[in-house]
C-alpha cells in the first residue's frame, strides 16, 4: 500500500472510531474541559448527529446535482441558448453570496429547523455544480461530437452516450466543491436547530468547553477531507480514463 | 449508386454548393478534392444529411436519402473524419461496434464483427479490443476511426479529410491500406481532402470543386490530361503535370522486349518511378521482371515519347 | 415569438408573478410573526397605482429582444417603481398601525428586487461595458442607494429601527468585519506572495505545500474556528505577552487566523498558475538578453502574471468577507454577532442587519476586484 493510502486508511479508522466509540478518546480531551465538565459531548449520540448531517448533506447535493445538471442541459441545447449569458450571471453573481449569509437569510423565509438549511445547501450548491456543467457540455471535442452525429445517434442518445459520460469528471470536480461547502455550511446550520455535527461545536462555543469544540471540530474535519479525497480519487480515475491525462502518471 | 442530383446549400443567400450534380458507381472511390471554401465538406456532410439541402437531392440506390429518418439514414452510411472522432470513454470493441449496437445486433455477432475488422486492420484483436482511444498511436485511432465506420457493413463510406491529422509516412500506409480494403471489400467510397495528390493516387474519379461549383468530374487521367478549367490547371500542378499523369501508368503498359543492365524493377512499378531510376542511375533502360521471370525493358525514349504525347 | 427575449418573458412571467406575493409584513411589534400584505392593500390606490404601473412598463420594456438599453430602462423604471411603493407603503401602513407596529419588505418585495437587478445585470453584460464604464456604474448605484438610506425615506422599515437602535454597535462591527476580511487578506498575501514565489522555483516545496493548503482549506469553517481556540489559548500562555498583544483563545485573534490560514491556498496557486502564465519563448529571450531570475521575475513573470494573482486575491476577498460572520459565534465580532444574535432572538430584522451587509460587502468587493483584474490584464488577451 502506498504512502497516501496508509494515511487515508489511517484517517477512515480515526473517524470511525471518533463516531462509534467516542468514549476512547476521553483522555486525549480531558485536558481540554473545564474543571469538573464532561469531556465528552453526551447530548445525543455522536453517530446519530453524523448520520443526520451527512443525510442533510447527501439529500441537498444530490438534489442539487439532478437540477443544476437538468438547467445546465437545458441551456446548452440550442432551444435553451438564450438563456446561456442570463444564467452566467446569477451564477458568478450567486457565488458571491456566502454561504453562511443564505442560511442565515433563509430563517425568516423558512424558520427554523432542518428547512432552511436544506434550502440553503441546495440553493448554495447548485451554482458550481451548474458553472462545471456548463463548462462540461460546451467543451466536448468537436470531432467526437461530430462522430456522434455521423454514425447516427438521435439527439438523446448523443446526450446520453456521449456528452454526458464525457462531462462527467468535469461535473464531478463542482459535485466535489458544492459537497465540501455543503459539509461546512451544515456545521453552521446547527445555530438554526438543524441536527448536526455543528451541535458539538456550538454547545463547546457557548459553554467554553474546548474539548467539545475539538471533538466536533476534528470530526466534521476528517468528514470533509474524506469525501472530498474520495471524490477526487473518482475524478482523477475517470479523467484518466477518458484520456485527458497519460495513464500511469503521478502515482 | 449514388445519385447526386443538382444539389445546392444557400447560406444566407450564397451558395456554399451550387447546383452539383454527380454519381458515384457502386464499388469505387470518388475523391472530392478542392480548397478550403470550395463546398466539398458541405457536398459531402449533405450526403448523410448532417448539412440539409437547400434544394436537390441524393439518391442512393435509387432511394432519396430525404425519405428515412437523419439517424437512421446515418446508420447505414459509414462517416470518417479528419482526427478520427472516437468516443474516449469507449473501448476499441465498443467503438468498432456503436452502429451494430445502435441496430440491435446481437453481442455474438457485433462482437464476431469487432474482432473481423480489426484483424483487417492487422490489430490483434486480444491484444486491442479492450483498450481505449487514448492508448493508441495517431495511426491506429485512425484505422480504429475507419473500422468503425465499416462495421455495420455500409453502402457508402463517407470520408471528410481522414489522413489530415497523420504525419507523411502514416499516412501513406493509412493510404495504401484503405486502397487495399476497399478494393477487398468491394465498397463504395467519397472522400473529401485537398490535397491532389492523395486524390490522384486514390480516386477512381476526381471531382475538383471551386466556389461550390463542380468544376470537373473525371479519372486521374482525364483530369491531368485535359484540364477543364485554369483553376483546375493549377490544382493538378503546372509543370509537374506529366509527371503526375506518368505516375498513373505502369511499367508494363509500355514494356518492350529486350534486355537491360541493373536491378530488374516490377511490372506494376510507375513510369514516373522508373524516370527517377533512369535518372538516378545514368541508363538508358531498365530490365523489367515478375519475380525472377523477366518480363522485358522499359527506355527512357519511351517514357519520354509517352510523356509527350500526353501533354 | 420573435422580437422576444426569452430571458424578458421568462422575467415578466417572474415579475407578475411576484406581483400577486405578499409585498411586505406587518407585524404588532418586534417579536410576533406578521401578516403579510398585497401591494394593492398597501395604500389608496393614488398611491399604489403609479409604482405598480412603472413596474408593469419596466417588466414590459425588458421584453423586446436585442434592446439592451431599453432593458436597462426598463430594469431602472422597475426599481423606481418597488422604492416607490416600499418608501410609500411602509409609511402608510404604519399610519395605520400601533405604536410598535414594525413593517419589513416581504417575499414579492425580494422577489421583485431579484428579477429587476437580474434584468439590469443580464442587460448590462449583453453590452459588455469596459472597465471604465463599469467603476462608473458601480459609483452611481452606490451613491444612489447612499442617497436614499441617507434621506431617511427608509427609516419607517424595521431594519432600519433596529439599525437605529444600535448604531454604534452597527459601526463597530463594521470595523471589525472590514479588519478581519482585509486584514486577513494582507496577511495571506504577505506571507502567500513569497510563498507561492518560492514554490515556483522550487518543485519539491510545491508538492508538500499544494496538499496542505488544500487539506486547510476542506475544513469546514465552524470546525476551524473552533480548533483555533485551543491553539491561541495555548499560545497565549506560552508566549510571554501575548496576552497583551489581544493573543486569545476567543475573540478577534482565532478568527483572524482562521482566515488568514484559508486564505493561503488560493493566493499561492494562484501566484504559481499567474508565474506559470509568461509563454515559453518569452522567457527564453529574457534569458537570451542576459536577465537574472530576480529581473525574470519582476520584469516579465510578475507583470504578466498580475491578472491571476489578482484573481486570487479578489477569490479571498470574498470568501473571507463571508466567512468573517462565524467571527460571531466565537466572539470575534462583525456582522455575525447581529446575524447569531438574531438567529438566538428569532428576530428576523436583525438577522437582516447582520446579513444584508455582508452579502453587499461581498458583491461590491466581487466587483471592484474584477475591474482591477480586467484593467491589469495586457490588452491582446482581453479581446479573445
Amino acid at each position: 500500500m502506498s504512502r497516501s493510502g496508509a494515511i487515508r486508511a489511517a484517517c477512515v479508522a480515526l473517524l470511525l472510531a471518533l463516531v462509534l466509540r467516542p468514549h476512547w478518546f476521553a483522555p486525549v480531551f480531558a485536558p481540554f474541559a473545564p474543571a469538573g465538565g464532561p469531556v465528552i459531548y453526551e447530548r445525543a449520540s455522536i453517530l446519530s448527529l453524523s448520520l443526520s448531517h451527512l443525510g442533510l448533506v447527501a439529500l441537498a447535493s444530490g438534489l442539487a446535482t439532478l437540477v443544476a445538471v437538468g438547467l445546465a442541459i437545458l441551456v446548452t441545447r440550442p432551444a435553451g441558448a438564450a438563456f446561456l449569458p442570463l444564467s452566467r450571471t446569477i451564477t458568478n453573481i450567486g457565488q458571491t453570496f456566502p454561504p453562511v449569509a443564505v442560511l442565515a437569510l433563509a430563517v425568516p423565509a423558512l424558520g427554523f429547523g432542518a428547512g432552511p438549511t436544506l434550502v440553503a445547501l441546495f440553493l448554495y450548491g447548485l451554482l458550481p455544480i451548474f458553472e462545471t456543467a456548463i463548462a462540461g457540455l460546451s467543451t466536448l471535442p468537436p470531432a467526437t461530437m461530430e462522430a456522434a452525429r455521423g454514425i447516427g445517434l438521435t439527439r438523446w442518445q448523443r446526450l446520453i452516450r456521449v456528452e454526458l459520460p464525457l462531462a462527467l469528471p468535469v461535473i464531478l470536480t463542482g459535485i466535489r466543491l458544492s459537497v465540501v461547502i455543503a459539509i461546512g455550511t451544515a456545521t453552521v446550520g446547527s445555530t438554526v436547530a438543524a441536527r448536526t455535527l455543528g451541535e458539538v461545536i456550538i454547545a463547546g462555543l457557548l459553554t467554553s468547553n474546548t474539548a467539545f469544540v475539538l471533538q466536533g471540530g476534528v470530526i466534521v474535519g476528517l468528514f470533509a477531507v474524506l469525501v472530498y479525497d474520495a471524490l477526487s480519487l473518482l475524478e482523477t480515475a475517470l479523467t484518466r480514463r477518458l484520456g485527458r491525462q497519460p495513464a500511469g502518471a503521478d502515482t | 449508386m449514388i445519385e447526386i442530383d443538382e444539389i445546392t446549400k444557400l447560406y444566407e443567400g450564397t451558395a456554399a454548393v451550387d447546383h452539383v450534380s454527380m454519381t458515384v458507381e457502386t464499388g469505387t472511390i470518388t475523391v472530392i478534392v478542392g480548397t478550403s471554401g470550395s463546398g466539398k465538406t458541405t457536398l459531402l456532410r449533405m450526403i448523410n444529411r448532417l448539412i440539409e439541402p437547400s434544394s436537390g437531392e441524393v439518391r442512393i440506390n435509387g432511394e432519396s436519402t430525404a425519405a428515412l429518418p437523419k439517424h437512421e439514414l446515418r446508420r447505414r452510411i459509414g462517416y470518417v473524419i479528419q482526427g478520427d472522432g472516437l468516443f474516449p470513454h469507449y473501448t476499441i470493441a465498443g467503438n468498432i461496434g456503436a452502429v451494430p449496437k445502435l441496430l440491435g445486433w446481437s453481442r455474438d455477432k457485433t462482437r464476431a464483427r469487432v474482432d473481423e475488422l480489426l484483424d483487417l486492420f492487422s490489430m490483434e484483436p486480444a491484444q486491442f479490443r479492450d483498450r481505449y482511444p487514448a492508448e493508441l498511436s495517431g495511426g491506429q485511432q485512425q484505422r480504429v476511426g475507419v473500422a468503425r465506420a465499416l462495421a455495420s457493413r455500409p453502402d457508402l463510406l463517407l470520408m471528410d479529410e481522414p489522413f489530415g491529422a497523420l504525419d507523411p509516412i502514416i499516412r501513406a500506409r493509412a493510404q495504401a491500406d484503405l486502397r487495399h480494403i476497399q478494393r477487398q471489400l468491394g465498397s463504395t467510397i467519397v472522400l473529401v481532402t485537398h490535397d491532389m495528390e492523395e486524390a490522384i493516387h486514390l480516386g477512381d474519379r476526381v471531382a475538383v470543386m471551386d466556389g461550390g461549383k463542380l468544376l470537373q468530374h473525371g479519372t486521374p487521367a482525364e483530369i491531368i490530361a485535359a484540364p477543364a478549367t485554369d483553376f483546375v490547371a493549377q490544382m493538378v500542378g503546372g509543370v509537374d503535370r506529366p509527371l503526375r499523369l506518368l505516375s498513373l501508368i505502369p511499367v508494363s503498359d509500355v514494356l518492350e522486349d529486350g534486355a537491360a543492365e541493373g536491378e530488374p524493377i516490377a511490372p506494376d512499378t510507375s513510369l514516373r518511378d522508373a524516370l527517377s531510376l533512369c535518372l538516378w542511375r545514368g541508363v538508358e533502360a531498365l530490365p523489367v521482371a515478375d519475380g525472377d521471370r523477366p518480363l522485358g525493358r522499359v527506355t527512357l525514349a519511351t517514357i519520354r515519347a509517352r510523356a509527350a504525347e500526353l501533354a | 415569438m420573435a422580437g422576444l427575449s426569452p430571458p424578458g418573458v421568462l422575467f415578466a412571467v417572474l415579475g407578475l408573478a411576484a406581483i400577486f406575493a405578499p409585498f411586505m409584513t406587518l407585524a404588532a411589534n418586534r417579536i410576533v410573526a406578521g401578516e403579510g400584505r398585497a401591494l394593492w392593500t398597501l395604500a389608496a390606490p393614488q398611491i399604489t397605482g403609479p409604482g405598480i404601473a412603472l413596474m408593469l412598463l419596466g417588466l414590459a420594456l425588458g421584453l423586446p429582444a436585442a434592446r439592451p438599453f431599453l432593458r436597462i430602462a426598463g430594469a431602472a423604471l422597475g426599481l423606481a417603481g418597488l422604492v416607490w411603493l416600499l418608501v410609500l407603503g411602509a409609511a402608510s401602513l404604519l399610519a395605520e398601525a400601533g405604536d410598535y407596529a414594525r413593517v419589513s419588505p416581504a417575499a414579492g418585495f425580494w422577489c421583485l428586487l431579484v428579477v429587476f437587478a437580474l434584468m439590469m445585470a443580464d442587460a448590462l453584460s449583453a453590452l459588455s461595458p469596459g472597465p471604465a464604464a463599469r467603476a462608473g456604474l458601480l459609483v452611481l448605484v452606490l451613491a444612489l442607494i447612499g442617497a436614499l438610506l441617507w434621506s431617511g425615506a427608509l427609516s419607517d422599515l424595521s431594519i432600519a429601527q433596529e439599525f437605529a437602535s444600535r448604531k454604534d454597535a452597527f459601526y463597530s462591527a463594521s470595523l471589525r468585519h472590514l479588519g478581519l476580511a482585509f486584514g486577513s487578506l494582507l496577511a495571506a498575501a504577505v506571507i502567500g506572495l513569497p510563498l507561492g514565489v518560492m514554490s515556483h522555483r522550487n518543485a519539491g516545496l510545491r508538492r508538500a505545500l499544494l496538499p496542505v493548503l488544500s487539506f486547510l482549506q476542506t475544513i469546514p469553517s465552524l470546525a476551524m474556528f473552533g480548533i483555533m481556540i485551543p491553539v491561541l489559548s495555548w499560545l497565549s500562555g506560552v508566549i510571554p505577552g501575548a496576552r497583551a498583544i489581544g493573543i486569545a483563545g476567543i475573540g478577534f485573534a482565532p478568527a483572524f487566523l482562521a482566515l488568514t490560514l484559508y486564505s493561503l491556498l488560493p493566493v499561492v496557486a494562484n501566484v504559481l498558475a499567474g508565474l506559470r502564465t509568461a509563454p515559453a519563448a518569452t522567457l527564453e529571450a529574457a534569458r537570451g538578453m542576459g536577465m537574472t531570475w530576480r529581473q525574470r521575475l519582476t520584469r516579465v513573470e510578475l507583470p504578466l502574471g498580475l491578472p491571476v494573482v489578482l484573481a486570487g486575491l479578489r477569490i479571498v476577498l470574498v470568501q473571507n468577507i463571508g466567512l468573517a460572520v462565524i467571527a460571531g459565534l466565537i466572539g470575534g465580532g462583525g456582522y455575525g454577532t447581529f446575524v447569531f444574535q438574531g438567529l438566538n432572538q428569532t428576530a428576523g430584522d436583525l438577522i437582516l442587519l447582520g446579513a444584508l451587509p455582508t452579502v453587499a460587502l461581498a458583491l461590491i468587493s466581487a466587483i471592484a476586484m474584477d475591474i482591477l483584474v480586467e484593467v491589469t490584464t495586457p490588452r491582446t488577451e482581453r479581446e479573445e
